[in-house]
């Protein structure tokens, strides 16, 4: 029984450090299906992050710092399709711009309002998304292995990492199910089509950057006010870009993004556990291979060796309307 | 109306509209000062006489503004590809590699004339080598180059933990750095330089690689500008169709045109490595991989653009330095945050202000015509 409670630890701490990326992945999968490259998810997140900090530390409260994580995250979505979607600029650079700017005003806001060398305050519990038990987590203890399953595993996280599940499967049902979604995705692919069929193609694709830097909002809140207690200064440490490796990963879809993402986060997870830890055959494995592990798999990836990622095909051409 | 298709005079193009990009990123940088409750002006003095003011500032400015060229010059040889080189960062970083290796290896043995010359290609070459990875998979898997670079810059940073943690560390020290290399192997400081002329200077981090640094944009100049191989990277760079019309094979292109700007980026280790730290430490790179998007952007991609990019990254730099030494509510990382407003609004914002630009240009040139009449 002792290892299957060490698994089930392993794999709630892989639902803890997924659900920001699975989050960000659905940003990105919003903003990315429209045509928009989106590589600035990792500064979307910080600055979402530290506003959701400052305000919580600030309000006492976790509802207000998820509304200006949120706001923060549209507001930089925004930034990013002024210039990408209205002044058809270079969206690799454009996503840049976002990340550097959000690694230093983070930085200097944070000193120059709380002045602890860029944290923001410790934070209450009242203030943070604490782990919530779910209905009879306790009473299906006596189910032998599917009870303590649900009680480890399942049950016992905060709010937003449930928030993030049912990301998943809006997204899903947005992207697939409904008339919005297959005008994002038609817009990602061919839009010229949609432009010709009387629909604007800068209205979806703001859409788009608006839905993405909301989640990428909830993404970075989870980090500052759920996950810890506090925001810390480049707290996000390239999970931004993670999600970007699992959203290709997954291929632009929803389902297979989150599955790429709970990998990457039981990664993460394990290389915590395997530590200084003596493995038989290979001896100890290094914590930087582990770490480097998503990355090194997205590029095998991508170069095609193991299946192939198409991206959507009109993705980072800006579209002009007239000619 | 659409003003794209309008021409304007040159000096309007390369002079007038990046600088009024400037303009509106510094513009912005002075509000998040308000904002913060510091007086801009007062911090631009600051910041002019940090970079400025005394002979050992200039020396901190030029070191810093070395390393800018370097990577500037990276980003510009891949944008005249067409390709965007977002790895600058992970090529310096394993440039460093290069130049500690071979140092660890043979600087007991070897005298410093053949040291120096050993360790700027050991660095060239590792760059190139880290940056060839992603160039073959764009060219021959269609894997695509700045995801890929992105990637690569996360496995050279774990690669070097692993590395000094692990492997080079010097024996019986806590902190991940090698041993200091023999000082046969240091590139000489300018202030150690000059004074072989007699003429007496502060100490600073500026060394010999600043001439180095100025060379390499007269051998990009040479390289784009003055060779077939230039011609050839420019002509894929505008049309892959054309340049293949042409006879230029693009797949080679896109492999060559990498390869020299990884190894660009890979003689930040030339001035950092081998002038100024001595022995191979984490994060020497500092960002200045990113920082060279920056500077190619401002400097529009041309050698003596970059430059004067880079001389303002380097005022910006060692005055930001200056700045939150004299003023605790301002910390370094306003240099990014600037960085990161020039990026957008002499990048991703370059044309924005042209249609405004046109419209005073035309009204101005109707006024001209209409004159004389």
């Amino acid at each position: 029984m002792d290892t299957l409670a060490s698994l089930f630890a392993i794999l709630d701490a892989t639902l803890r450090v997924s659900a920001p990326l699975i989050l960000a992945a659905m940003a990105g999968l919003y903003s990315e299906r429209s045509g928009i490259v989106d590589i600035s998810l990792e500064g979307k997140m910080l600055a979402s992050a530290f506003a959701a900090g400052a305000v919580a530390a600030l309000s006492g409260s976790a509802w207000p710092a998820l509304g200006a994580g949120i706001m923060v995250g549209i507001a930089l979505g925004l930034v990013h399709g002024f210039a990408c979607i209205t002044h058809r600029g270079n969206q690799v650079v454009s996503g840049l711009a976002i990340n550097i700017l959000a690694s230093g005003l983070t930085v200097v806001l944070g000193i120059a309002w709380f002045s602890q060398g860029g944290q923001t305050p410790s934070l209450a519990s009242e203030a943070r998304f604490m782990p919530l038990e779910l209905p009879f987590a306790d009473a299906a203890q006596v189910i032998p292995i599917i009870g303590p399953f649900y009680h480890d595993v399942i049950s016992g996280h905060n709010f937003l990492v449930y928030v993030a599940w049912l990301a998943v499967l809006a997204t899903w049902w947005v992207v697939y199910r409904t008339r919005f979604g297959l005008r994002l995705r038609a817009v990602g692919e061919n839009p010229l089509a949609v432009d010709t069929a009387g629909l604007s193609v800068s209205g979806l694709r703001y859409r788009a950057v608006i839905i993405c830097g909301a989640l990428a909002g909830v993404a970075g809140t989870y980090l500052s006010i759920a996950q810890n207690a506090a925001f810390v200064r480049e707290m996000t440490a390239g999970q931004g870009y993670i999600a970007l490796a699992a959203l290709i990963f997954g291929k632009w879809k929803p389902l297979p993004a989150m599955l790429a993402c709970l990998m990457f986060g039981f990664l993460d997870a394990l290389a915590i556990r395997l530590q200084g830890v003596e493995l038989p055959l290979i001896g100890e494995v290094p914590v930087q291979a582990i770490q480097a592990l998503p990355y090194v798999l997205t590029v095998i990836l991508l170069a095609g060796f193991i299946g192939r990622a198409i991206a959507p095909k009109a993705v980072g051409i800006p579209y002009l309307k007239e000619r | 109306m659409n003003t794209s298709s309008i021409a304007l005079p040159a000096w309007m193009e390369i002079g007038l509209i990046p600088v009024l990009n400037i303009i509106m990123a510094l513009f912005f940088a002075g509000l998040i000062m308000l904002a913060i409750g510091v007086n801009p002006l007062q911090a631009v003095g600051i910041m002019i006489n940090g970079a400025f003011g005394y002979d050992e500032a200039i020396g901190y400015t030029l070191y810093y503004t070395t390393n800018f060229i370097f990577t500037g010059l990276a980003v510009a040889v891949a944008f005249h590809a067409s390709l965007f080189n977002i790895g600058g960062e992970g090529q310096a970083y394993i440039g460093g590699l290069g130049v500690g290796l071979v140092f660890l290896l043979l600087d007991k043995y070897l005298p410093a004339v053949l040291l120096i010359p050993i360790g700027i290609m050991a660095a060239g070459l590792f760059g190139a080598a880290w940056a060839f990875i992603p160039a073959w998979l764009q060219a021959h898997r269609g894997s695509h180059i700045v995801i890929t670079t992105i990637m690569f810059n996360f496995i050279a940073a774990s690669i070097m933990v692993y590395l000094l943690v692990n492997v080079l560390i010097k024996p019986g020290q806590m902190s991940p750095e090698s041993r200091v290399f023999d000082e046969s192997a240091w590139l000489p400081f300018m202030h150690e330089f000059l004074g072989w002329f007699g003429v007496v200077v502060t100490r600073t981090p500026l060394n010999l690689s600043l001439f180095f640094a100025l060379f390499c944009c007269f051998g990009v100049w040479i390289y784009i500008w003055r060779t077939r191989w230039g011609y050839e990277l420019r002509t894929a760079g505008h049309s892959e169709h054309a340049a293949r019309y042409a006879g230029i094979k693009p797949k080679t292109v896109v492999i060559s045109a990498m390869c020299v700007s990884g190894a660009l980026a890979g003689f930040v280790a030339v001035n950092e490595i081998m002038g100024v730290h001595h022995r191979l430490l984490l994060n020497f790179t500092a960002g200045y991989g990113f920082t060279g998007i920056a500077v190619s952007l401002m400097g529009r991609n041309h050698p003596v653009g970059i430059i004067m990019a880079s001389l303002l990254f380097g005022v910006l730099y060692q005055g930001g330095a200056e700045l939150a030494f004299e003023i605790p509510k301002i910390t370094r990382e306003m240099v990014v945050a600037i960085q990161g407003l020039i990026i957008l609004f002499s990048g991703a914002l370059a044309l924005m202000l042209r249609p405004w630009v046109v419209k005073v240009y035309l009204k101005f040139k109707s006024a001209d015509t209409l004159a004389p009449a």
